[in-house]
């Protein structure tokens, strides 16, 4: 092997790439040859450096969100494309008003589907928060780091109570989007599950007292308390979640 | 409602390689805010052909498509970083056998090395961001910058030997 075929190859060395017999034909020209061997080493060098670096540009927080956007509009725009059958219409019309006699039934039977809506909402973000491992902005178990965190980020301040010692250890914080505005996202850990605890102002002074469903396998604790609405959400049992939410709940309310 | 479902299943699937997308679409433009823009150009572009999505490595699949998107809005705004029909011997490296060992690496300044990164052709920086940023076996980048398999292994080997000519010049200033 000459200079010129191991500089080539050199690379497939370094990369692990070249199969056994160049494997051991490089390995013995590089111990025969001096300048090659420099060369080999400069490549080792330049490599570990490169992958040391803190050269890989991670994207930024709301660049998911902006994404995610994006895609469900053209989501909804390709679904809204779809021609219909003509014989469609001709159904569509009993349908509608079928739809409007049960519309109109919903809140009688179910309560406000304000709550059904935002319950789907807070999975959506919870499920989210776990699939693209970004559970946290603020990764910290620290109170005193996560609360201040939000500062300038929100315009309300969210209570941030580290609960290690009763069993659910805080994980971080996270900005999220609910109900169409900015809430705070407090992540707290319990074994494998992870609890995500959103919370925004209620705009009402009224508390309301805890309400809990459970949809698609997770389980979703809220309640409204000193101004504050709390959803709790977790694929955690609805017995360790209450737990939760009742030491949530128990915590001193922040001043002011 | 299907078009729901090909949405749920896409960002299951593909929104994980967020950080891959970006890394690349970043250092083919060299400007967060252009990158940005190409990353979620790129998204939208990997959903609508979604269907075609047949592999394994959504990774690598959707490495080519940011990577695609990246050339395109190249020609149209920095039509000069990318030499029409990049050419391996023009671009080739003389590497001066008779001067050895110029480069005492021991520890690159991290530093001048990114400039030195930054100042590559484009076409040799992806093949060093896909293989050591990214970890992309030499079969991989092939597929995703659409050269032949055989000629990455000569493109990598000229774009670091490129990477050492910068840092040595530097190493000559400094």
């Amino acid at each position: 092997m000459n200079c010129k075929d191991a500089q080539n190859l050199i690379n497939g060395y370094v990369d692990g790439e070249l199969d056994l017999v160049r494997n051991l034909e490089i390995e013995h020209h590089l111990q025969e040859c001096a300048l090659c061997s420099q060369g080999y080493k400069d490549h080792q060098v330049l490599r570990n450096g490169i992958k040391t670096g803190s050269f890989y540009f991670k994207a930024p927080v709301d660049l998911q969100r902006r994404i995610q956007l994006s895609l469900s509009k053209a989501a909804n725009a390709e679904a809204g494309h779809r021609v219909l059958p003509k014989w469609w219409l001709t159904i569509a019309a009993p349908m509608a008003a079928a739809a409007i006699v049960v519309l109109a039934l919903v809140p009688f039977l179910r309560g406000p589907s304000g709550d059904d809506l935002l319950a789907r909402e807070v999975i959506s973000s919870h499920v989210r928060s776990l699939m693209a491992s970004h559970l946290a902005d603020v990764p910290s178990s620290d109170q005193h780091t996560v609360k201040p965190w939000f500062a300038g980020k929100l315009n309300f301040s969210p209570p941030v109570e580290d609960l290690a010692r009763q069993g659910f250890p805080l994980i971080g914080g996270r900005l999220d989007y609910v109900d169409n505005r900015p809430v705070a996202a407090l992540i707290y850990q319990r074994q494998k599950h992870f609890i995500n605890l959103f919370i925004w102002p209620s705009g009402s002074d009224s508390d309301v007292g805890t309400k809990t469903v459970s949809r698609q396998g997770y389980n979703l604790f809220y309640w409204t308390k000193s101004g504050m609405t709390y959803w709790a959400a977790s694929d955690l049992n609805s017995a360790e979640l209450q737990e939760f939410v009742e030491l949530v709940q128990n915590q001193p309310s922040p001043k002011s | 409602m299907r078009e729901k479902d090909r949405l749920a299943r896409f960002e299951q699937t593909i929104l994980p390689h967020l950080d891959a997308a970006y890394n690349l679409a970043r250092w083919l433009t060299r400007n967060e805010h252009d990158a940005e823009d190409i990353v979620q150009e790129a998204y939208l572009r990997a959903f609508k052909f979604f269907n075609a999505f047949r592999g394994v490595d959504g990774r690598a699949w959707l490495l080519t498509i940011v990577r695609n998107t990246c050339y395109t809005w190249l020609q149209q705004n920095r039509a000069h970083e990318i030499t029409t029909m990049f050419d391996e011997e023009i671009h080739s490296v003389d590497s001066d056998a008779s001067n050895p060992a110029t480069l005492a690496l021991q520890s690159a300044d991290q530093q001048i090395l990114r400039e030195a990164l930054d100042e590559l052709p484009v076409e040799f920086r992806e093949v060093v961001v896909l293989r050591d940023l990214e970890g992309f076996s030499y079969k991989e980048i092939a597929d995703i910058v659409n050269i032949p398999a055989g000629t990455v292994m000569s493109r990598l080997a000229r774009a670091r030997e490129r990477l050492k000519q910068l840092l040595c010049n530097r190493g000559n200033l400094a």
